[in-house]
């Protein structure tokens, strides 16, 4: 899951991580009140979308620019009613661009140097790492290609937790001096602390930075959450904008369904999270292109796959349907008949393939075959996939 | 022989009573597997009925272990209570526990494995399908069954199967027992990005098994576990391994349904992990159709 930059913020001014002062703003008049309450004559207005390159993106309204700085209330007003309620596209949304719904106001920021700063979970020692470089604001991979001893990184014991004097080190490590080896050092620690605090997968501050004046500020932040303990994090489920998702993602996520849509034509259905990955793989392997990912989980009901067929066939490119189960111990017939009910009950009218293993599987396939609607039951998985490719061939000719 | 369980292993099951617990121990009672135990708090004292299958349920896991002698316990509970249920386990002694739940939190993991640090306990999983010793007896019968896996799609002989996935390992499974290949034992190490058992741990299990023969291992999308795996077997394992990677069209920055199953900062893509494969010697299937074609044309030539 992923959160606006204003409610980073938010995170941010709880945890005790010091960054520049903001509000949301959700009309141009909330907008004027927020700057007069920074009371600052250097403001920022930030149109609050997930997708980034908001600087450099352009309204369909044809204002240019998601970001702009202003000096008064009044300015931060009428640059905020030329974003709200406006469509904003930038390289990473789309030509559809994203809806903006809320701006933040914030009080602008000089920068003297910029650093970079994460925590995320290290997968190859199952344990916190803290990730820091003296060169911010750039694409911390690149660095991490040319000049890797500008990287510093930082394991972190899982039971003991991020300890003062490792955050000193890093401070050290980083050049920083005087009040700003404090300043930084206890950043680090409120950030590890909101990190463990809200169950984050990752924290990235890029850049983190000193100001002309020597405050060390959290600049630009992304947060991963961890899906599985969103659970116990009401308030950060709370943040949820599905307004910035996929709606079809949206809408399969509410029948138990894990959908991602792609830009292929043929659209699969598969139990289980790996075989649906190497059903896709094996698609494109035999020539087609796959329109999603969509695992059905261990189940596969009627009711599912009716939902997993309404959200397939949502996506006008999809030209045929691949469904590949591995009906270990569900009875195949039982998915065969809900098989041909949601089909039925859609009015499927483009090709469907199907293929079925697993515990009783003849009699799935007998019901499949007897339905008299057009599926082809498919062998295996290798028949499965040249069967579709060639439906869809022929289909689109 | 086989690793970790044979047909004789005594298990117990944490969370017997719950929908999803019982099924599966039932399925494995059926299969011949020892289930001798049941674990649900409060409920100490009932019995677990499945036909003329009797077995007490404890209120612990260190009740159940003392008085049946179980050695391995299978966890079901779900995710707010399972990094719980794993260091209960891990406190009663036990040499193997096998979580099935999934989505228990990336932290509560990171902390359990920190603090099985030292443990004499083999972690397997969490969010994969389990463990399956096959038996000698009709569709596999009378084999060790842990977890959730469809028993009958099983049979014995000396191929040893680890995976990320359920279904595809289901799938490497069917088609090896199709062409008349058995298995030693097949290990699910699951989905999660922060697991006990590691493709490694169970390549060197495997190498060490006197009865397996040859290797399927099944990777996917994420983490680098395969490619660690890859690296040490190129030196050390002596045994034919035939592998497969899912999600080479997976795009990048999405989770693609298991929780570990994502290219991050352009690492743990299906090409980084087939490349490393092949320079470890590995012959790598090109599609999940061909996984036991392609292990058993490097083993038998």
């Amino acid at each position: 899951m992923n959160i606006h930059e204003f409610q980073a913020k938010e995170l941010f001014v709880k945890f005790g991580v010091a960054s520049a002062p903001g509000r949301v703003a959700r009309t141009p008049a909330e907008a004027e009140a927020a700057a007069q309450e920074l009371k600052s004559s250097d403001l920022v207005v930030k149109a609050q979308i997930h997708a980034g390159g908001r600087g450099k993106g352009t309204f369909k309204n044809g204002f240019k620019g998601g970001v702009h700085l202003c000096k008064t209330p009044a300015e931060a007003k009428e640059l905020s009613s030329k974003m709200l309620g406006q469509t904003l596209v930038t390289h990473q949304t789309g030509p559809e661009g994203k809806m903006v719904n809320q701006v933040l106001i914030a009080t602008g920021v000089d920068i003297a140097k910029e650093y970079y700063l994460a925590i995320l979970t290290d997968r190859a020692t199952s344990a916190p790492i803290v990730i820091a470089s003296t060169e911010g604001g750039v694409d911390i991979e690149t660095v991490a290609e040319k000049t890797p001893d500008k990287i510093f990184h930082e394991p972190v014991h899982p039971l003991l937790g991020l300890q003062p004097y490792q955050a000193r080190k890093i401070a050290g490590l980083l050049g920083f001096q005087g009040a700003q080896f404090r300043q930084f050092s206890d950043l680090l620690l409120a950030l590890y602390r909101l990190f463990i605090g809200c169950d984050c997968s990752m924290v990235e501050i890029n850049p983190l930075v000193v100001t002309p004046d020597g405050k060390v500020l959290a600049l630009d932040a992304k947060f991963n959450f961890d899906d599985n303990a969103l659970f116990r994090h009401p308030d950060i489920l709370a943040m949820r904008d599905t307004n910035e998702e996929d709606p079809r993602e949206v809408e399969a996520s509410k029948f138990g369904l894990n959908y991602i849509g792609l830009d292929g034509n043929i659209a699969c259905l598969v139990n289980g999270a790996g075989l649906a990955m190497a059903t896709m793989d094996i698609i494109q392997y035999a020539g087609g292109k796959p329109a999603n990912f969509l695992d059905v989980g261990g189940g596969a009901s009627k009711d599912q796959v009716s939902a997993a067929f309404k959200i397939i066939l949502a996506d006008p490119q999809v030209k045929g349907i691949l469904v590949n189960i591995f009906g270990g111990i569900m009875d195949c017939n039982v998915i065969a008949t809900g098989i041909v009910a949601a089909a039925r009950e859609i009015g499927l009218k483009i090709p469907l393939v199907v293929r079925l293993e697993g515990n009783n599987v003849a009699a799935g396939k007998t019901t499949l075959a007897d339905s008299g609607i057009a599926i082809t039951s498919a062998e295996d998985l290798a028949d499965a996939a040249k069967k579709i490719v060639a439906a869809v061939a022929a289909a689109t000719e | 022989m086989s690793i970790l369980v044979d047909s004789n292993t005594r298990i117990l099951v944490q969370g017997i009573t719950g929908d999803f617990g019982s099924r599966h121990a039932k399925l494995s009672l059926d299969y011949g597997t020892k289930v001798v135990a049941g674990v649900t708090p409060g409920k100490g004292g009932q019995t677990f009925e499945h036909g003329s299958f009797k077995v007490p349920i404890f209120d612990t896991v260190s009740d159940a272990a003392k008085q049946t002698g179980a050695t391995v316990s299978v966890i079901f509970v779900p995710p707010p209570f399972a990094a719980d249920g794993i260091l209960e386990a891990v406190d009663a002694g036990l040499a193997l526990v096998v979580c099935i739940t999934e989505g228990i939190p990336v932290n509560d993991m990171v902390k359990v494995k920190a603090a099985m640090q030292g443990s004499k306990t083999r972690l397997i999983g969490p969010n994969c399908p389990g463990v399956v010793t096959p038996g000698t007896g009709k569709d596999s019968h009378g084999g060790c069954r842990i977890g959730i896996s469809p028993g009958y799609i099983h049979k014995r002989g000396n191929v040893g199967v680890v995976s990320r996935s359920g279904t595809l390992t289901y799938e490497a499974v069917w088609q090896l027992t199709r062409r008349g290949f058995g298995q030693s034992t097949c290990v699910g190490i699951g989905g999660d990005p922060v697991n006990g058992t590691s493709h490694l741990d169970a390549l060197q299990m495997f190498n060490d098994d006197p009865e397996t023969e040859a290797i399927i291992m099944i990777g996917e999308i994420g983490g680098d576990a395969e490619e660690r795996a890859a690296a040490w077997a190129k030196d050390h394992c002596q045994k034919p391994i035939a592998a497969f990677i899912a999600g080479a069209t997976a795009p990048p920055g999405r989770r693609m349904g298991h929780a570990g199953a994502i290219v991050s900062g352009g690492k743990g893509t299906a090409r980084g992990k087939i490349d490393a494969l092949h320079e470890a010697g590995i012959a790598v299937a090109d599609t999940p159709a061909v996984m036991a074609e392609t292990l058993i044309k490097r083993w038998k030539g």
